[in-house]
């Protein structure tokens, strides 16, 4: 099925090439037959946020996707000096509904595929329950580990947007720049081998990333306009409801009907959840009013996923 | 006997949840063994990340035959009764009933056999039963056959079951059940890469072989036993010492099922860094040992892991990956400790302000205040210095807002100390910080330092005498705040440092300072009742964790009732004192027969109180004292009375008690030749209130009427 890495030309191998490290986890699984998917076009705290895993994973129709995200933590910028941090990064993100029996396999014969060999290297599988309170979504799975090292999350999805999944769908996620650090060989992640040339024709992370990771540091903790973002949590929200209410087909009564507008809501849902943490990492909410602040865009994601469990997408036949 | 192989083969199982799951099986088929009338000779479980085996030995082929006797009606009875009664005993016909004289007559019964069925449809039918119920902390649902509702839960996917029963001597039936299309069969698998393939088994003995040929150990024990033993081995040859972790040990061998053990190291240079951030680092995140160099020794810059595979290259890759996470864990490690040691406790205390201890409750930085002050009126009473109490208190939250705590939130404390040291604090100063969480738990040391005591004891009474004006007090099992802890706390580091305190005066200062400092609690916790009972409360949680306290070390809780049940009881020191003498004396033969005694006068009153509908108390008249056995009494109690009460001023609690004992004689002289209950009115009355007096004399050492026996 799937090339091994001593097929591949030196400037594709995941272990000397970040983007080839990429394109092996894409080309994988497009082979195992899922949607090859290109980022989500808004900010993002995860994979998850991708209404590609969100909002499909609702609902009983078959869904096999796989895309890159990347993802932003304002609050984990280390301003590039912090070889192990950043606040923009890649996950690679795979979701599979309903979750295939060999869901394990599949992941192991993944890491095979980027040249992490089972016969050598201690894979384990470790406690970790997927939850992510802001998304009103929880499962049960694992921390993948590689000899020590966390390398993907595992999570088969019970419930997302507060709605329980029937049938349940299996996420994997990669943490790319972790498995890139590990199969290079490299301690620190701007040192990364961007292209997997050498000589002058080599680009490290460092090269394409180390700059936006200073700025960006400099904006999300030192510049980032408060006063703004807070209003624009606030038009978030208010849009969100507005683009859920005016979505419904028919109004009143008990029976809603099918609901026309739930991926332009959903956009402003996750708006709402990366302004939240840009104003964490500015430091200016207290421990209680993130809370109050989670729960809100928590009722934002309820709504969402109830509205596109009334769209074509969410429903069945 | 037959006997019965069940193995659930899954994805990988909680470590924390294995131990629990193993006996949770065991139990939930047996029980419903037994209770289907199939006694078996033994049943053991194990657990491995990816299975749960149970294996039951000694089990009948069959239930045995139920025969029951069902009584019928008279012989002759209604036609209608004897129609019922065939029915309800499931008989053809009345003929098919015997029938058996009484002494009422002859009657009708009837006898049903119940022949037992084969153990294996009963099995087959219990199995599921266990599988669908089973008692996981926390389950899932999964795969395509989620859609449905009611779909098979379990820890993660379940994806084979072994159900084999039969005689050792034979090849075993497969126990036939199926649950969400999973059909127990007889097959299963070895280590996920290094025996993949699946094998047949047939019972216990070749299935636990067969395991141990795929590289699976089965047993959890043996698991421990062969990493602690390799542990064990890999560091002494290298002339070290393995630092043992119990928690960390069965962890591990709840995620592996080929235990091997592996050595790695790292730079000496991050030896800089305190040894228990080192341990955290490498025991939470890793999961690994640590070592060092002798006992009490430092540790060395190399570590254990435990990996579950025999690797084809030794653990070369395996150990150059652990040491490079660990580098990247080590340097995150020092960085966070560099940084920290960069900024003063004391800078960092500003930002308490703006951090809620407790909606109701106010500030961090307001509950620091109140530490703050506590601590120094507790100086004095323990003896420490109050600006150096002070000092502490002040300084002893400091190190929660630094980076390794917020790593490490176990290291709480420590660090406290350890930056505390190296801003060059007084010892006893930073003593006081890590010690001041202490107790613990109840095999926690108390702290001893006087400083420590006051800053230990300032932290604990606050937390409760907060939390006791909100009314949020320990429900049940439930207690988010660990009040009891707390309390417990405070019971051992009184007793202990032999310490004098008013509590009441204690709580009572909290809540003034709660309302000084503008705590968010409501409007009725100012009314002076409120606050009051709130300390009345309070007082009687250490009233109930004193017994506590008191029963785990074999004493009689109920005397501390005895005690408690005094007026103003609230020094804990003295209650302990008192309960302890009241103890000793009621261990010997003047105490016992006191209280046989008293409880007889008490008894005596109780039942003519209620006879007449009405009290006798007040003083007996002495001029109508007729016998010399009253009069005596009276003398005696008078004594009694007045020596105890002028011991326990002194505190002399032994002193109470033998006064106490010199009443013994007087009383029971008194029983022996005095009639309460005679026809004269006065002279009766006269006589209850004397027996009262008794119960009034009593009351200087204790309230007997709560003491048991």
């Amino acid at each position: 099925m799937s090339q091994t890495v001593a097929d591949l030309p030196p400037h594709m191998r995941p272990d000397r090439s970040f983007q080839g490290l990429i394109l092996a986890l894409q080309r994988y699984w497009a082979d195992w037959g899922c949607v090859i998917l290109q980022p989500y076009d808004m900010e993002v705290g995860a994979g998850t946020f991708h209404p590609a895993t969100t909002l499909r994973a609702l609902g009983p129709k078959s869904w096999n996707a796989a895309y890159v995200q990347p993802s932003r933590r304002p609050k984990d910028g280390r301003y590039g000096e912090n070889p192990n941090r950043l606040q923009h990064y890649y996950q690679f993100q795979v979701i599979l509904k309903p979750s295939p029996d060999d869901l394990q396999d599949l992941y192991l014969k993944s890491l095979y595929a980027i040249g992490i060999d089972p016969k050598i290297h201690d894979i384990r599988f470790v406690e970790d329950d997927g939850e992510s309170p802001t998304l009103g979504a929880w499962g049960l799975g694992w921390e993948c580990w590689c000899d020590g090292m966390e390398v993907s999350q595992f999570t088969y999805f019970q419930q997302v947007a507060g709605f329980e999944c029937a049938p349940v769908a299996g996420e994997l996620t990669y943490g790319l720049e972790r498995l890139a650090m590990y199969v290079q060989g490299v301690a620190n992640v701007f040192e990364l081998n961007f292209n997997g040339r050498d000589g002058v024709q080599k680009v490290t992370y460092g090269d394409v990333f180390l700059q936006a990771e200073q700025e960006y540091s400099r904006h999300n903790f030192e510049a980032a306009d408060t006063d703004m973002l807070f209003e624009q949590f606030r038009m978030a929200e208010a849009a969100c409801r507005k683009y859920l209410e005016a979505g419904w087909s028919s109004r009143g009564g008990s029976n809603r009907g099918r609901h026309l507008m739930a991926l332009p809501a959903y956009d402003q849902c996750i708006k709402a959840s990366h302004v939240l943490n840009l104003l964490d990492a500015r430091g200016v909410i207290s421990v209680t009013e993130r809370q109050s602040y989670i729960l809100r865009v928590r009722e934002l994601a309820k709504a969402c996923g109830e509205a596109w469990l009334a769209t074509e997408g969410g429903r069945g036949v | 006997m037959p006997e019965l192989l069940l193995e659930l083969f899954s994805e990988e199982i909680p470590a924390r949840m294995q131990a629990r799951a193993a006996e949770d099986l065991r139990r939930a088929v047996t029980d419903r063994l037994v209770d289907a009338g199939l006694v078996y000779e033994g049943a053991k479980a194990f657990v491995t990340p990816r299975r749960l085996t149970l294996s039951v030995h000694g089990v009948p082929v069959r239930q045995p035959d139920l025969r029951e006797e069902k009584k019928g009606p008279r012989v002759g009875a209604a036609e209608n009764a004897i129609a019922g009664f065939v029915k309800a005993a499931g008989l053809r016909s009345i003929s098919e009933a015997r029938v058996q004289p009484d002494q009422k007559g002859d009657f009708y019964i009837a006898v049903i056999e119940r022949p037992g069925r084969p153990a294996l449809d009963v099995i087959a039918e219990i199995l599921p039963e266990v599988i669908k119920s089973f008692p996981w902390p926390k389950s899932m649902r999964w795969g395509a056959s989620s859609r449905q509702p009611g779909a098979l839960n379990w820890v993660r996917p379940l994806h084979s079951i072994i159900a084999t029963f039969g005689p050792e001597t034979e090849e075993p039936d497969i126990v036939p059940f199926a649950l969400d299309g999973i059909a127990a069969g007889n097959q299963t698998r070895g280590h996920r890469f290094l025996a993949p393939q699946p094998f047949t088994v047939r019972r216990f003995a070749d299935y636990q072989h067969k395991l141990d040929h795929a590289k699976v150990v089965l047993d959890r024990g043996r698991r421990k036993s062969i990493i602690l033993t390799e542990a064990k081995q890999l560091a002494f040859a290298q002339g070290l010492e393995l630092i043992e972790d119990e928690g960390l040990l069965d962890e591990v061998a709840g995620l592996v099922e080929w235990p091997v053990v592996l050595m790695g190291s790292f730079d000496a240079q991050f030896l800089r860094i305190p040894d228990e951030v080192i341990r955290a680092t490498i025991r939470n995140n890793q999961k690994c040992f640590v070592l060092r160099d002798g006992p009490h020794a430092k540790l060395v810059n190399k570590f254990l892991l435990v990996s579950n595979l025999e690797a084809e290259d030794g653990g070369k890759a395996i150990i150059a990956g652990n040491e490079r996470v660990i580098r990247a864990r080590l340097t995150d490690a020092k960085f966070f400790y560099e940084t920290d040691l960069k900024t003063k406790l004391e800078d960092r205390l500003a930002k308490f302000h703006h951090i809620i201890f407790h909606e109701k409750l106010g500030s961090q930085a307001e509950r620091i205040e109140r530490i703050e002050r506590l601590a120094s009126e507790l100086a004095p009473l323990v003896g420490a210095d109050v600006a150096k109490a002070r000092r502490a208190a002040r300084l002893c939250k400091a190190d929660l807002l630094t980076e390794v705590v917020g790593e490490f939130p176990e290291l709480q404390g420590l660090m406290g100390k350890y930056y505390a040291q190296a801003q060059g604090e007084d010892e006893a100063v930073a003593h006081a910080i890590e010690d001041h969480y202490r107790p613990k738990g109840p095999d926690d040391v108390v702290p001893s330092e006087p400083v420590s005591i006051a800053v230990a004891l300032a932290d604990k009474l606050d937390t409760l005498a907060c939390f006791w004006s909100i009314d949020e007090r320990p429900t049940g099992s439930k207690d988010p705040y660990a009040l009891r802890r707390a309390a417990l706390g405070v019971i051992r580091l009184i007793v202990d440092n032999k310490i004098r305190l008013r509590l009441s005066a204690f709580g009572r200062q909290v809540f003034d300072y709660l309302h000084q400092l503008g705590g968010g609690i409501g409007d009725p916790f100012y009314a002076v009742e409120y606050r009051q009972k709130a300390v009345t409360d309070l007082l009687s949680f250490f009233a109930d964790r004193l017994k506590v306290q008191l029963r785990d070390q074999g004493a009689r809780h109920d005397l501390v009732d005895a005690v408690f049940a005094l007026e103003g009881q609230d020094d804990l020191l003295l209650i302990v004192r008192r309960v302890e003498a009241l103890g000793k004396f009621l261990d010997t033969e003047d105490g016992k027969n006191l209280l046989a005694g008293y409880k007889r006068a008490t008894s005596i009153i109780r039942i003519e109180e209620k006879k007449d509908a009405r009290e006798y108390t007040g003083a007996p008249d002495p001029k109508r004292y007729s016998l010399p056995e009253e009069k005596a009494l009276a003398a005696a109690i008078d004594t009694a009375k007045t020596e105890a009460t002028r011991a326990v001023e002194k505190e002399d609690f032994e002193a109470a008690m033998r006064a106490m004992a010199k009443l013994r004689p007087s009383v029971d002289a008194f029983f022996d030749k005095v009639t309460v209950n005679v026809g004269d009115k006065g002279l009766r009355e006269n006589r209850l209130r004397l027996l009262n007096e008794i119960r009034a004399a009593t009351r200087a050492v204790a309230d007997f009427s709560k003491i048991e026996g």
